[in-house]
């Protein structure tokens, strides 16, 4: 009899303790999720059938499992926030959230946490959004395919597709990210990895970093934003493999560097950019195994960039490989392959004899006065750019790599 | 005027130099594309090549026909026949075969890499027509300098410095202007200036669908929104025809008062 008491304890123990399904769907008893939460316990797992749910305001304060079966939509009807999250370890997958409300004073986003830990959000599809996933000082979470589509128009009544503030050791990986604000947002958040994510046609930023320092991103594509990916004001970044495409426009690059040190970026593609790079203020950066091609200016450096190296990249086709508006230089180019480079190689080494010249002269003129851009491409630039590049006189005489390629490198 | 035109396209058609600057272009084409194996990189080159070469060969091959078939003239002025239409006969005689040379020396090549299939065919006819519009006036210009100038040598020596001017004196006299005035709004004047001279038309006209990227920096939109648009593109063709037809009228003038 004790036994059976002792074995019924255990079982009344473990089976309190054991975490239940609480199913939601629109003709169940608990048909909002709302409810379901409220009535959960800690380290349940709400399941959500397919279905139309019109909530918002939806506050998570216990460490929940909420799963979506066939991405049932929550629809918050443009009254406002939608899921917010407050408690440590909770998972959301899978659901189809649409409709945040739009605000001028609040940042309403689809789904919110706020000082958590170990959250997971995951296989998410966000549209018609004001914000779409925004982490506020928490940690340790995951971001994983995500599917967020935007109908930004104009930049000051949008919002950020994913949004860090005063995060830490966050993963945010195959995310797809269009037409919001800007794509993805990090302030003031460290030790954050960003990887395979896309991120496309937004009107501001691809990818934007602020005030955060330790971070990786890498494999991502970033294509078509209003003025590509901004990376400002941080320390200690990585940027490997990624794809930067066809931000075309009068104020468009693929990158903009602005007070970045200690940085690496290699491996990285930047095709069909108005500006591949565009660097101010940054120092001891290093640029190895990049690809640059067919971009107006490859880079374009504005000043204050002391002893970067730039070591075997490919410049092929731009229009200006380096815009360098400074006569003084202590950045180091070497072993990069320039298609414009016209030497030779008599011992068969692989390296040019000639040491190479990355700065045209009329790249020189066209910093001075921007409308000269016109006679690009006329016989008259190529015989002063020849002149030049024979006597150096306008441009940096110590800016030269002295080891160019004969062939593309290949890595 | 037709049978003058005929004549002298047919004397044209027959004699070795048509040959080589068909067979050059042919030749060219051929290079580009089967070296480079990327048609939009070819249709930049060729540009490169084509806004300082048919210009050059315009002027000189206009000079050369004109005073090379001086004698032939002065037996066909000898004859009822009017003035203009003799000239204009030559002159359309050289400015067509010259552009029939350009165009099928170079579009033979690219129709057989399969331009018609590509999306690059707007670029290449627009890099054809200017082509053919640069034929047409540099030839025109060649027939005023040597009906101006009796003197052989002199009217070379005019031919070359005409080229040299427009094709690379002019750019630098636009820059030096350019770097002058930079203190003061410049796009207008950078607009004007390459409306005034031919070969920057063209190039800038065939940039701006081509190797756009550069010109779409900060300055560049001023040029794209102009020449990008339909107004620009017709503005254009409208001064480039301009650019013919006035030294044909110069042609039609002067030949009608020249004492032979």
């Amino acid at each position: 009899m004790k036994n059976l008491l002792l074995f019924f304890t255990v079982i009344l123990i473990a089976y309190s303790t054991y975490a239940h399904n609480i199913e939601v769907c629109n003709t169940c008893p608990i048909s909002t999720l709302k409810k379901a939460i409220s009535s959960a316990k800690d380290f349940d797992t709400i399941l959500v059938k397919k279905g139309t749910y019109k909530e918002h305001n939806i506050l998570i304060d216990k460490p929940l499992t909420i799963i979506g079966k066939n991405y049932p939509v929550i629809d918050g009807e443009l009254k406002g926030e939608i899921i917010t999250i407050v408690s440590d370890s909770v998972t959301v997958d899978g659901l189809f959230i649409i409709n945040v409300g739009t605000s001028y004073t609040e940042d309403y986003a689809a789904i919110r946490v706020r000082k958590s830990k170990n959250f997971v959000i995951q296989n998410l599809v966000l549209e018609k959004l004001f914000f779409g996933i925004y982490l506020e000082k928490s940690r340790d979470g995951k971001v994983f395919h995500n599917k967020i589509i935007g109908d930004a128009i104009q930049e000051y009544n949008s919002g950020n597709g994913i949004q860090l503030w005063y995060s830490k050791n966050i993963e945010i990986e195959h995310n797809f990210v269009q037409h919001v604000r800007d794509g993805i947002y990090l302030e003031f958040s460290d030790a954050c990895l960003i990887k395979n994510n896309v991120s496309a046609e937004n009107l501001r930023y691809g990818l934007h970093f602020m005030f955060s320092n330790n971070d990786i991103y890498q494999d991502n594509t970033f294509e078509k934003n209003g003025a590509g990916v901004a990376v400002m004001f941080s320390k200690k970044i990585k940027m490997l493999n990624n794809t930067f495409k066809e931000n075309w426009g009068t104020a468009s690059y693929g990158m903009l560097l602005k007070e970045i040190n200690d940085a690496e970026i290699t491996g990285n593609t930047f095709e069909e950019n108005t500006i591949g790079i565009n660097i101010e203020g940054s120092n001891r950066i290093i640029y190895k195994n990049n690809n640059f091609i067919n971009n107006g200016w490859a880079i374009k450096i504005r000043g204050a960039c002391y002893t970067n190296h730039f070591i075997e990249n490919n410049f092929l086709y731009n229009a200006f490989d380096i815009s360098y508006n400074s006569k003084v230089n202590d950045n180091i180019f070497d072993k990069n392959y320039w298609t414009s480079y016209t030497g030779y190689d008599l011992d068969k080494d692989g390296i040019g004899d000639v040491p190479y010249r990355p700065v045209k002269l009329f790249s020189y003129i066209v910093n001075r006065t921007p409308e000269t851009i016109i006679l690009l491409r006329s016989l008259f630039i190529d015989i002063i750019d020849f002149s030049e590049k024979v006597s150096p006189v306008f441009t940096p005489d110590n800016l030269l790599d002295n080891n160019p390629l004969i062939k593309r490198i290949i890595w | 005027m037709l049978k003058i035109l005929k004549y002298s396209f047919f004397d044209l058609m027959r004699s070795r130099w048509s040959y080589v600057y068909f067979a050059f272009y042919l030749l060219l084409g051929i290079v580009l594309l089967f070296l480079n194996n990327d048609l939009s990189k070819a249709v930049i080159t060729l540009m490169n090549v084509i806004i300082v070469l048919v210009p050059l060969i315009g002027t000189i091959f206009g000079v050369m026909y004109y005073y090379s078939s001086k004698e032939f003239t002065e037996l066909l002025l000898a004859q009822p026949l009017k003035r203009p239409s003799i000239f204009l006969g030559q002159y359309l005689g050289v400015a067509i075969s010259l552009s029939m040379s350009l165009i099928l020396g170079l579009g033979i090549p690219f129709i057989a890499y399969g331009l018609l299939k590509s999306n690059t065919i707007w670029d290449f006819s627009l890099l054809l027509i200017t082509g053919t519009f640069l034929t047409l006036i540099f030839t025109a210009l060649a027939f005023n300098i040597a009906l101006t100038n009796e003197n052989k040598i002199k009217g070379f020596g005019y031919a070359i410095l005409l080229w040299l001017f427009l094709a690379i004196i002019y750019d630098g006299l636009f820059l030096m202007s350019l770097v002058l005035f930079e203190d003061y709004p410049l796009d207008k004047l950078s607009l004007v200036g390459t409306m005034l001279n031919p070969i920057d038309l063209s190039r800038t006209l065939i940039l701006l669908k081509l190797d756009i990227s550069a010109l779409l920096g900060y300055t560049g939109a001023i040029f794209k929104k102009f020449f990008g648009t339909n107004f620009g593109l017709i503005v254009s063709f409208i001064m480039l025809a301009v650019w013919v037809v006035l030294p044909v009228l110069r042609i039609v003038f002067k030949s009608k008062k020249k004492d032979f």
